[in-house]
């Protein structure tokens, strides 16, 4: 078993906007690519040219549909990672402390020499948020990217999650959720940003701005009906109405 | 336990190289990261206009495409029969004098029976350059199979269409359409616009069969009928129009609304502009009540005009556009059930687009002059933007529906205004500024002029003395008199079929023609490999360049292997298709951040060398040398015409180093690598909006190079050259078209935009066939490339069919079962799944997924080759017979467009079969598969 800190210096995390994410897996790939050149092993593939290609992946994108009780249906995509959570099961099931959560920042790892590919931790993740490498034999999760988000050799602007740089729709923010003033925990507070099953008691760090409510047009034309009171039923008094309006003009 | 110790600022790379990516057609800027010499990681570059440092799935997966196991190793020679894949590796010197040998005599005696056809080229000014100068009529690129409909459309309508030749103004528009845009045109530029707009929370409504990835964030789900997105537009217009709610003011000064039409039936100008000695289209002044040129200083057009000249009735455009759209056949009641819509929804659209136009008027105070000379102070936009894509135009209704999406725009003033659609220099450029086609052959000398161009008339077509087309692909013919970017999909099979002439040799280049991006996709690749009574191949020779082992690469006799986008040359230039951005121009290049390690050369490098070879003029200088070694070369040096070369940045000047206008400068490369790839000029502010009768637009532009002189011009609700075509096919002029097309070129080719039915609903029974089929490119995945990579095959490995719930009901399928479905053409056997978000009459899947076992370098049980599928097979380049004895193209009769999306079909669930069907032997494969693991990690060692 191992210990969560009681408290930690900040939570960064992300906020990750559902009304906004288009589902192009932008985040999944810039991940992949960052992650298989940094941070411990890389992430590796399986078969990826043949029959069943599988790779270890730290970000997913799934797609839904949901059919609301009126209107078409429609389709969420739903971004997916470690939540790096408070109270984190995947932490304290780990038999020989590889995973850990750091003190200063919240962001949860895996101590790569230390994990002995268990699968413990991704067992006791409800979110299926861990990949054990198949070819390195240990757990791969999401790092927040702790080697660029601190790193003196990018540029400022580029410290931050290879996600949040990538992604075109805007829809990944990343920051300190445990700050209320914060940039993030301003647009959670705005949009109404939700836990992802509070339920399981994790307290995830991460958080999820709900799609905005959508097909809103319910058969109704009176408010707007105005905006198409006729000039005219046909082309001559149509006509008659462009000449009163030109001579205004 | 105490924590590790990370090393929180491990080092990056050893060194970032900027380029252009080329991962699709969106030509973003990335920083790639070398390490040891190895390219290890890619991202966005943030100075960049085009993606601002952001990048797509592709993108960011270019590391696998650029170390591909498909990727060709060294030219190839047949050594098999056609299709087999089985080759030899030969030497460049061998490849060149294979070519030659098949080329040299061509050009010598009919230049015609070379057939150069470049698909995917963003090197279009170059490669027509070249095949001008070999003398062959036969050029074209992709886009008459892919989205020549908008691009004509928006040319002939207001001097430039949508993606690469304008944009949203993002940052002031309110509310946002998009009509049949899948996910992936452009890519980077419109998710980065959704953002914006989602951020200040302007409303987006997504008009589309198919409820994915825009159209899934979408605040409103349009479902449309496909096919019919040209009536609902037009019933839009018809309230608008009724209601009053259009842009008067706009409307008279900026467009031809008030141009004055011959209305006299009998007249042989009937329905053409009245003139005067200069040739100017007239308008009533409003000041005096007479005739005027319509860009007179001071002039206040009217839009009601009429007047009697010479005993012929004249009335402006504007009055017969009302007659038109006010008819109640374009009334919500009288268009919705086609549409899938009801009267109300159509209803409530009109209003809110009213509303927000008119209501919320975007107003800058930013002073400017118009070309008649009238000062403003401000300028005032309509904040509703439009974007369309091949979902309204890969229809056989496309042009016109394309059109009437434009007129729709302009009626509400919503074009070059704040907050409306707006242009990316060089455009806009109005297609009387455009070049016409040429097709004068002379053996051994160049082609008369470019090949590709606008028509305005019957003289302007490329046919030959005895009417017949000029040209293979009988582009720019009474079939298609506006086919604009040529024909490539008619291509094989005429040149298989002799008709209007045989071909020797044909000359492809990065098009896969021999399987995703051709209809009747069995038809072709027998078309490829059939031979006559002698045993020869009935097109003689086949040269394929591609950088990949594609399906193509397997039905050529010689290959001219390419290098990936990071080991090359390119621009992306001004004078082709260019990257600018609404408020700048701008081009870039690409550049070899890492060196090839295979026996490949650049396929732009290879033509200098084999136009050098071949003595094109051009290509050689006086004494016969080869004029340029490399593309590098031509793409400094080349002069197009005085001062102006493929880039416009960092050219020689008196005073040193300008843009847009100058001499060559050697060193020009160079600045654009120091400066990211890429080089921008900003629009003057003065300069941003208004942009076709803007004075200080139009005097930036002729410093810039784009236009010699100021050229404004009137956006074209009504489009003359379409009522020229119109004339002749009722018996007007020398130039007449063959009896059987005449009914239909007067019917089409209207010069104000209509809704007709898709063609195929003419020629297949719509009882028998009750379902619309679709498809639609992943956001992650760009054509046939995307299936190569390690990673982003594991987005979109499969496609599935996608069947609405009731379908799914109706015919007993669960998920994963399988269905037949069938066309006029032929059917298909696939996987399918269920979907909600989809219109209850259509089915849908990704496209080009589906692969040829062997191809790709993918081992032959992919699932992309024993799962996916294509719907190409379902689709024909003719369309059914009908009883008249003609077979008609299935194609857009004024453009020539591939009508992908008139396909109708019926469903029923099969048996599950070993694999989908049809299912085709495998290739060879020239390059073997790729490896079993990866594990992608370049450690740097320094």
């Amino acid at each position: 078993m191992t210990q969560l800190p009681e408290t930690t210096t900040c939570k960064l995390g992300l906020v990750i906007d559902l009304d906004t994410c288009v589902g192009c897996h932008a985040c999944v790939i810039s991940c992949k690519g960052w992650n298989t050149e940094n941070y411990g092993a890389p992430l590796s593939d399986q078969d990826p040219y043949g029959a069943a290609p599988s790779g270890t992946f730290l970000n997913r994108v799934h797609s839904y549909e949901v059919q609301p009780e009126t209107g078409p249906a429609q389709l969420i995509h739903f971004p997916k990672s470690c939540l790096h959570c408070e109270d984190a099961p995947c932490v304290t099931v780990c038999p020989t402390g590889a995973s850990y959560k750091r003190t200063e920042d919240g962001i949860v790892l895996v101590n790569e020499t230390d994990c002995i590919g268990c699968g413990l931790c991704a067992w006791a993740c409800p979110y299926g948020a861990r990949e054990l490498d198949a070819a390195e034999g240990v757990m791969k999760k999401c790092t927040l990217c702790v080697d660029r988000i601190y790193n003196e050799n990018l540029p400022e602007e580029d410290r931050e999650p290879a996600c949040v740089r990538t992604c075109p729709a805007g829809a990944r923010h990343f920051g300190d959720l445990g700050d209320p003033e914060s940039a993030v925990s301003q647009l959670v507070a705005d949009r109404g940003g939700m836990d992802l099953m509070p339920e399981q008691g994790t307290k995830p760090v991460n958080k999820y701005l709900p799609p905005r409510p959508k097909d809103g047009w319910q058969g109704e034309v009176d408010v707007l009906a105005p905006w198409l009171a006729p000039v005219a039923e046909e082309p001559r008094g149509f006509l008659g109405w462009l000449d009163r309006t030109l001579e205004k003009l | 336990m105490a924590e590790p110790q990370l090393d929180l600022s491990p080092k990056v790379s050893d060194e970032v190289r900027q380029t252009t990516c080329y991962m699709c057609a969106c030509r973003c800027g990335i920083n790639v990261h070398l390490k040891d010499g190895k390219v290890a990681y890619i991202e966005g570059n943030r100075a960049h206009p085009v993606n601002k440092g952001v990048l797509c799935a592709k993108g960011s997966a270019g590391i696998l495409q650029h170390n591909a196991p498909s990727r060709l190793r060294a030219p190839l020679k047949r050594t098999g029969p056609r299709g087999s894949g089985q080759f030899e590796e030969i030497s460049w010197d061998e490849a060149y004098d294979i070519a030659v040998s098949w080329l040299k005599p061509l050009r010598e005696t009919a230049p015609e029976k070379l057939a150069f056809f470049t698909g995917r080229d963003q090197s279009q000014s170059f490669t027509s350059f070249w095949a001008q100068n070999f003398g062959t009529p036969n050029y074209a690129a992709h886009g008459g199979f892919c989205s020549v409909n908008m691009a004509t459309a928006g040319i002939y309508t207001m001097g430039g269409a949508f993606w690469e030749f304008g944009a949203p103004d993002w940052e002031h528009t309110k509310l946002f359409m998009i009509f049949g845009v899948a996910e992936d045109h452009d890519s980077n530029p419109i998710k980065m616009g959704l953002g914006q707009l989602k951020a200040r929370g302007a409303k987006v409504i997504g008009v589309n069969p198919i409820r994915t990835g825009y159209n899934a964030v979408a605040d409103e789900w349009i479902g449309i009928t496909p096919g019919t997105d040209g009536l609902f537009i037009l019933s839009l217009v018809h309230e608008l129009l009724r209601a009053g709610r259009i842009d008067v003011e706009y409307l008279a000064r900026y467009t031809n609304a008030p141009v004055l039409l011959d209305c006299d039936p009998q007249s042989p100008s009937y329905g053409l502009f009245l003139r005067d000695e200069d040739d100017k289209p007239q308008v009533i002044d409003r000041r005096t009540g007479k005739t005027a040129a319509f860009d007179a200083p001071g002039v206040k057009p009217d839009l009601t005009g009429h007047i009697r000249r010479a005993g012929i009735s004249h009335v402006s455009v504007m009055t017969q556009m009302a007659e038109r759209y006010l008819h109640p056949d374009y009334a919500p009641e009288a268009v919705a059930e086609r549409c899938g819509l009801t009267p109300e929804r159509i209803r409530a659209l009109a209003a809110e687009i009213a509303r927000t136009a008119f209501e919320e008027p975007v107003v800058l105070n930013r002073p400017w002059t118009d070309f008649r000379g009238e000062r403003h102070d401000t300028m005032v936009g309509r904040p509703v933007a439009f974007h369309a894509m091949r979902g309204i135009s890969a229809h056989s209704n496309g042009f016109q529906t394309a059109r009437a999406l434009h007129v729709l725009q302009i009626l509400l003033g919503a074009v070059e205004t704040p907050g409306g659609f707006r242009f990316k220099p060089p455009y806009p450029k109005p297609a009387t500024a455009h070049p016409k086609p040429h097709c004068r052959v002379t053996p051994g000398k160049p082609l008369d002029g470019p090949h590709l161009g606008f028509t305005h008339g019957p003289d302007d077509l490329c046919l030959k003395d005895d009417g017949s087309p000029a040209r293979i692909d009988k582009a720019f013919t009474w079939e298609n008199p506006m086919s604009a970017h040529g024909m490539m999909h008619m291509v094989i099979s005429n040149a298989h079929a002799g008709d209007p002439y045989r071909i020797d040799t044909l000359f492809l280049y990065m098009a896969n023609m021999a399987w995703n991006s051709s209809m009747n996709t069995r038809g072709v690749m027998e078309m490829l490999s059939d031979t006559d009574e002698n045993g020869d191949y009935v097109i003689p020779h086949i040269i394929y360049s591609d950088a990949y082992s594609s399906e193509m690469v397997a039905y050529a006799d010689l290959i001219l292997p390419d290098t990936t986008y990071l080991e090359r040359h390119d621009c992306i230039s001004l004078l082709d298709r260019p990257i600018c951005e609404p408020d700048a121009a701008a081009d870039a290049i690409r550049w070899p951040v890492v060196e090839p390690d295979r026996d490949v050369r650049g396929f732009q490098s290879a033509l200098c060398d084999l136009g050098a070879r071949l003595g094109l003029p051009g290509f050689v200088t006086e004494d016969g040398a080869q004029k340029y070694a490399d593309y590098a070369d031509y793409i400094v040096n080349h002069i197009r015409k005085p001062g102006i070369g493929p880039l416009a940045g960092w050219r020689m000047g008196d005073k040193g180093l300008q843009s847009g206008r100058g001499d060559v400068n050697a060193a020009q490369l160079d600045e654009y690598i120091r400066n990211g790839g890429f080089f921008v000029e900003h629009v003057p502010e003065e300069a941003a909006y208004f942009k076709p009768w803007n004075s200080a637009y139009q005097d930036w532009a002729v410093q810039m190079g784009f236009y010699d002189a100021p050229q404004p011009y009137l956006f074209q609700l009504y489009v003359e050259p379409l009522r020229r075509f119109q004339l002749a096919a009722e018996g007007h002029g020398d130039r007449q078209p063959p009896e059987h097309l005449r009914e239909r070129i007067k019917t089409t080719l209207d010069p104000l935009p209509i809704w007709y039915p898709p063609f195929e609903d003419g020629h297949v029974d719509p009882v028998e066939y009750p379902v619309h089929a679709l498809t639609q490119r992943p956001m992650a995945m760009y054509h046939s490339w995307g299936t190569q990579n390690a990673w982003l095959r594991q987005l979109h490995g499969v496609n599935p069919l996608y069947v609405p719930t009731a379908l799914m009901r109706a015919h007993g399928l669960k998920d994963g079962d399988w269905a037949r479905v069938s066309s006029a053409h032929g059917s298909i056997t696939v996987p399918v799944i269920e979907m909600a978000a989809l219109n209850p009459h259509t089915v849908w899947t990704w496209n080009a997924i589906g692969k040829r076992k062997g191809a790709w370098a993918l081992s032959p049980d992919a699932p992309e080759a024993t799962k996916g599928f294509l719907l190409n097979h379902l689709i024909h380049e003719l369309l059914p017979p009908k009883g008249d004895g003609l077979r008609w193209a299935n194609s857009d009769p004024v453009t020539g467009q591939a009508a992908w999306f008139d396909l109708r079909v019926k469903i029923e669930k099969s048996a599950a079969p070993d694999e989908s069907q049809p299912a085709f032997p495998p290739l060879a494969s020239p390059v073997g598969s790729g490896p079993a693991h990866l594990r992608w990690q370049v450690r740097t060692t320094s």
